[in-house]
């Protein structure tokens, strides 16, 4: 037990100070700017990217390409490593804008050098994809073994991963699944909760690790964030029976002016069939790309005044790792916590839409 | 890349990555991961309902064994107490008939001295009689020895008997 907890705190220890090291590695390698700017760094760290920055050296960087895949309506359909449009450089014709309203993203120079710039379709494996198929292919490693260690010995008591994540498991059926879903139906969508919840927590934490593989702000994507939505979305919405579709048509209980001539309450209830999905989405994105958000922020402080002078830097410091130290051991309770709520409430919609009135 | 826009060509790779996956999951993870655990649960539930029968069994049993014991105990008393019974009836039974045999023998012996004083007096009374005769035989011998004496008490007897 003490053991257990003494190296958890070295862990949060470890993990805390590579984040300060790959960001100050970064902070220093901004090429020929002496003044630190704060918001692209700090946009820099929560945003995607076509390459996955390791860390800097001398302004030397050492990053993992990854593929871009591209249509355009002129050249037609291309795959090619991003490393060819590291540092503005154009390939192809394709080149990563660097300011403009196309800031960040690639874009098609319709003559050399020239201005006249287009958007192609991008399908491009950029970070947090790559990270979101790591983090599908981590999952399903773990508990396709787990599942094996099921299988293999029935009748044993749980040991090792198996240990760690039955409690969970059992949580979400017994605390989450039954209770808003019902002891009849739940097992159905139980697949699904389960998949949710560990993607999700997954997500968060590999979040928080600042080194390769993680340091991608999956979760706090609104991409990624919306895609689980739309799942949550169809799975509510597939599943509805007549009784939800009648309640959302014509809801009982409510004078009838409200729904004629002016269908105002059915109006209401069909907005909220997409509301729920899209708090959930809206949820998850702020709560951790805020972490993220605040965690970088505090780190920047360190430079920011460091670029003033160099022993303010020095004296704000501590103050800063304190601060990104509680940040961290929050996020990580956050990341929990997030996973749970949109569990929860995935839960509670899907209860709603299956649920029998008599 | 906008902060809250989101971006198609990461969305398309989310969606299909967490589709996959939840396929993936479903399939080869959870559905072997629940069964186990319901049957887990299940032969638990099972296990502790046959212990509860057990138990439940051994009092039962613990409780005929008292009531066994107890009938025994109570048969044993009452068997005691009917052989005490016969033994007192028996001894009471043995004691009538030995007072009833006393007395018999009593009786008879009673009788026996009885007829054998009556016979001692019959034997004595003809002995005495016999005594008697030979005294008388002795005395009228010796009486009548003399010739007068014989007169005089042949006058003697004709005079006892009575004049009529």
């Amino acid at each position: 037990m003490k053991t257990s907890r003494l190296s958890a705190f070295f862990l949060s220890l470890i993990l805390v100070a590579s984040q300060v090291f790959t960001f100050a590695a970064d902070a220093h390698s901004e090429p020929n700017s002496k003044k630190f700017n704060a918001s692209e760094f700090i946009f820099d760290h929560i945003g995607d990217s076509y390459e996955w920055h390791i860390f800097s050296y001398n302004n030397h960087h050492v990053s993992i390409p990854l593929p871009v895949i591209i249509y355009s309506n002129r050249s037609g359909f291309h795959i090619f490593m991003s490393y060819k449009l590291q540092h503005g450089k154009v390939f192809k014709g394709f080149k990563i804008a660097e300011e403009g309203k196309y800031r960040g993203k690639i874009v098609e120079l319709k003559k050399i050098n020239a201005e006249d710039v287009s958007l192609p379709l991008n399908f491009s494996i950029t970070k947090n994809a790559f990270s979101i198929i790591l983090i599908s292919i981590l999952l399903s490693v773990v508990f396709t073994t787990i599942a094996k260690r099921y299988q293999r010995n029935p009748e044993l008591p749980p040991s090792g991963l198996q240990n760690v994540f039955e409690p969970f498991i059992i949580f979400i059926r017994n605390e989450i699944a039954i209770p808003s879903i019902g002891q009849n139906k739940y097992a159905r969508f139980m697949p699904f909760l389960l998949t949710l919840f560990f993607f999700i927590w997954f997500a968060n934490l590999l979040g928080l690790i600042p080194i390769f593989p993680g340091g991608a702000n999956i979760t706090g994507n609104i991409s990624v964030t919306m895609a689980l939505a739309i799942f949550t979305f169809i799975v509510v919405n597939k599943n509805g029976n007549k009784s939800y579709w009648k309640h959302i048509v014509s809801p009982p209980g409510i004078p009838i002016f409200l729904k004629l001539p002016i269908p105002i309450m059915p109006l209401v209830e069909f907005i909220g069939i997409f509301i729920k999905p899209f708090v959930l989405m809206v949820r998850l994105f702020a709560n951790i790309l805020a972490g993220h958000m605040v965690a970088v922020v505090f780190l920047s402080l360190i430079f920011i005044f460091a670029s003033i002078k160099a022993s303010l830097g020095f004296a704000v410091a501590p103050v800063s790792l304190l601060f990104l130290i509680f940040m961290s051991l929050l996020e990580l309770l956050v990341a929990l916590i997030q996973a749970y709520v949109f569990t929860l409430l995935s839960a509670l919609y899907i209860g709603m839409a299956i649920e029998e009135h008599h | 890349m906008g902060l809250v826009s989101p971006d198609y060509g990461l969305l398309f790779w989310a969606l299909l990555s967490f589709g996959i996956l939840l396929y993936i999951l479903k399939k080869f993870a959870w559905k072997p991961i629940l069964q186990a655990l319901k049957n887990r649960e299940d032969s638990i539930a099972r296990s502790m309902r046959m212990a509860e029968e057990a138990r439940q069994e051994l009092l039962k049993l613990q409780e005929e064994n008292k009531l066994m014991v107890e009938k025994a105990r109570l048969e044993r008393e009452k068997e005691l107490a009917e052989t005490k019974a016969l033994r007192e009836k028996i001894i009471a039974e043995a004691k009538d008939e030995a007072r009833i045999e006393t007395q018999k023998l009593l009786d008879k012996a009673r009788l026996q001295i009885q007829l054998e004083r009556k016979q001692a007096k019959k034997e004595l009374y003809v002995n005495v009689a016999q005594l008697t005769l030979n005294l008388a035989e002795k005395i009228l011998r010796s009486q009548l020895q003399d010739r007068q004496k014989q007169q005089e008490y042949l006058e003697k007897l004709i005079e006892e008997i009575p004049k009529n």
